[in-house]
C-alpha cells in the first residue's frame, strides 16, 4: 500500500482505538465508561453523534450489562463492539466467558489497569490476565499504532467462519490510552474493503431459521462444545498469520506472534508484554552499543500462546528473565509460566528467572532492565525479584 | 440414543432447529419409575394432572400408561395418588405395565 493511502495523526492510544472502531463501522455498540478506558468510548461516542459510523450506541448501567447488550447484538447477527477495563471487565466476567462459549465473535478493547482492592486507575495487567482462560483471543499492544493495526486483525479473525472466538485487544492504560504519539491510519475505503460484511452462519433475527443459542448442556454434550472451542482456537493460532499477511498488504507491516528484537545471537533476553517492551528496546540498543549480546521478545498474541515458536527463538539464549505486570499470588506469574513451558521440551531449557513489576502502575526504569541484563548476562540471580518494591 | 461428537454438532451448543425438545429423552437420568397396579387405580387423573413431565398417557379418558422415554423417576405421582397404586421401583420398567382393560 503506498504512503499516499495513509494518514498521519497525532493520537493516544484510546483515539487510536476509536479511529479502528469508526473504520470498522460495527452494528452495535454497548459501552460503559471506566478510567482508563473512557477515552476510547467518549471519541466513539462523538463518533456517533457526529454522524462518522451508522452504528448503534447502547449506553448501559455497567460492564455486565455492556457485555450482555454486546452479546446479545453479536448473537442476533450484527457486528458489535465493546470495550473496558479494571473491575469494569472483573463485572463482565460472567458474560465475557459465555460470549466466548457462544461463539459470538465480539471484539473488545482493553485499557490495562489494576484490579480492585486497593482501588487503584494505573497500568497493570491483572485485568486481562484474570480472562486469559475465559476463551477469548488475546492480543497486547505495545503503541498506538498497534493499536489501530491489531484491533483490525481482532475484528478479521474474530469473525473468520473457521474460528467465531471474541477477540480482546489491550494497551496498557494511561500509559498507552493517554500518550499521543504519531499514528499512520490507512484510508478508510481501504480498511471497508479489508473488514470486509460480517456474515454470521446462524443469527437469532434470522426468523426462517430459527435456533435457540446459550441452551443447557449437561453431562452429555458440555464438553463436546468446550472441545470445540479447543479446536477454534488452534484454528485462531494459523489463520492469525493469514489474516495478518492481508492486513500487511494495506499497512506494510508484518503481523507476528510476537516481536524478537536482537534475539538471534542474543546471550540475554528479557521477555515483557506492550508498552514496557518499548523502554526494553531502547536499553537494548544502548547496550549492544557497548557490545552486549543482549535481546528482547515481546508476545503479541497470548491467547492463543505460541508455544512452540517461542520455544524455537528461545531455545539458544543462555539467560531469561520473563517481566510480569501482573501476580498470580500463590503460583507463578502468567507469563513466566507460559514461557517456562514452552521451554521444557527444548533440549537446551536456558534458565529463566521472573520478576514482576509494575503493579498499579508503579514505574520501571531504563535502568531498572539495565540492572537486569547486568545481572542475568553475568549469570547470576536477579536480587530484585519485585521491581522498584520496597 | 447415539450422541454426536463435537464436530458433528452445531458450534456455541446452538441449537439450530426449532421443536426438538421431545428430542432430548430426559428419561434416562431417573433411577425409580412409577409401576402401577392398575386393579386398584379408580381413574381420578391426580397422576396425570400433576406429574411435571406430562409424562401419563390417556386414552379414551383413562390413564393408560407412563411414557418413560421422559419420565424423570421424581415420584409425586406416587405421593399424591389417593389410592397408592402406584409404586416407585427400581430396575428396568416392564413395557407391560399399561392398562388392559
Amino acid at each position: 500500500m503506498s504512503e499516499k493511502n495513509k494518514l498521519e495523526k497525532a493520537l493516544t492510544g484510546a483515539e487510536a482505538s476509536a479511529e479502528a472502531m469508526r473504520q470498522i463501522n460495527p452494528d452495535v455498540v454497548a459501552m460503559y465508561p471506566i478510567t482508563p478506558q473512557t477515552p476510547i468510548i467518549q471519541t466513539f461516542a462523538k463518533m456517533v453523534a457526529d454522524g462518522l459510523v451508522d452504528t448503534e450506541l447502547i449506553r448501559v448501567e455497567s460492564e455486565h450489562s455492556a457485555m450482555s447488550a454486546t452479546m446479545g447484538a453479536s448473537a442476533a447477527g450484527s457486528r458489535a463492539m465493546t470495550a473496558t477495563a479494571s473491575v469494569g471487565l472483573a463485572l463482565m466476567f460472567e458474560v465475557v466467558n459465555a460470549a466466548a462459549g457462544m461463539r459470538l465473535p465480539i471484539t473488545m478493547s482493553i485499557a490495562n489497569r489494576a484490579l480492585s482492592s486497593p482501588i487503584n486507575i494505573h497500568c497493570d495487567h491483572s485485568d486481562s490476565m484474570a480472562c486469559r482462560d475465559a476463551g477469548w483471543i488475546q492480543i497486547y499492544s505495545e503503541t498506538g499504532q498497534e493499536v489501530y493495526e491489531n484491533t483490525l486483525l481482532a475484528v478479521r479473525l474474530a469473525e473468520h467462519p473457521q474460528v467465531q472466538l471474541p477477540a480482546m485487544v489491550m494497551q496498557d492504560g494511561f500509559v498507552t490510552s493517554h500518550c499521543l504519539t504519531k499514528v499512520k491510519l490507512c484510508n478508510d475505503e481501504v480498511v471497508k474493503n479489508f473488514i470486509g460484511e460480517f456474515k454470521p452462519q446462524l443469527k437469532l433475527l434470522d426468523l426462517n431459521k430459527p435456533i435457540c443459542i446459550g441452551p443447557l448442556e449437561l453431562f452429555d454434550y458440555f464438553f463436546e462444545t468446550k472441545k470445540q472451542q479447543v479446536d477454534a482456537m488452534k484454528t485462531a493460532k494459523s489463520e492469525y498469520l493469514n489474516v495478518g499477511k492481508e492486513l500487511s498488504k494495506i499497512t506494510g507491516n508484518e503481523y507476528k506472534y510476537f516481536e524478537a528484537y536482537n534475539i538471534e545471537d542474543a546471550d540475554a533476553i528479557i521477555v515483557v508484554l506492550s508498552s514496557t517492551a518499548g523502554t526494553v528496546k531502547e536499553v537494548v540498543d544502548e547496550m549492544r552499543k557497548d557490545g552486549k549480546k543482549v535481546g528482547l521478545l515481546k508476545p503479541i498474541l497470548f491467547r492463543p500462546f505460541p508455544y512452540e515458536e517461542v520455544a524455537m527463538v528461545l531455545h539458544n539464549a543462555k539467560e531469561i528473565a520473563v517481566l510480569d505486570r501482573s501476580e498470580s499470588f500463590g503460583a507463578n506469574g502468567p507469563l513466566y509460566g507460559e514461557i517456562k513451558n514452552a521451554l521444557y521440551d527444548s533440549q537446551s531449557r536456558p534458565r529463566v528467572q521472573s520478576l514482576i513489576y509494575g503493579l498499579g502502575g508503579r514505574e520501571i526504569f531504563k535502568t531498572d532492565i539495565k540492572k537486569i541484563f547486568d545481572q542475568i548476562l553475568d549469570g547470576k540471580e536477579i536480587t530484585e525479584k519485585y521491581i522498584g518494591c520496597r | 440414543m447415539n450422541k454426536k461428537s463435537h464436530k458433528e454438532i452445531a458450534i456455541g451448543g446452538t441449537i439450530d432447529k426449532p421443536a426438538t425438545s421431545l428430542e432430548y429423552k430426559t428419561g434416562s437420568w431417573k433411577i425409580f419409575h412409577p409401576q402401577i397396579d392398575f386393579s386398584k387405580c379408580i381413574n381420578c387423573h391426580f397422576c396425570v394432572h400433576f406429574c411435571p413431565d406430562d409424562c401419563f398417557i390417556v386414552k379414551e379418558g383413562k390413564m393408560n400408561n407412563v411414557n418413560m422415554d421422559y419420565c424423570k423417576g421424581c415420584g409425586i405421582c406416587a405421593q399424591v395418588c389417593p389410592k397408592k397404586c402406584i409404586k416407585m421401583e427400581k430396575g428396568d420398567p416392564d413395557p407391560e405395565n399399561v392398562r388392559k382393560e
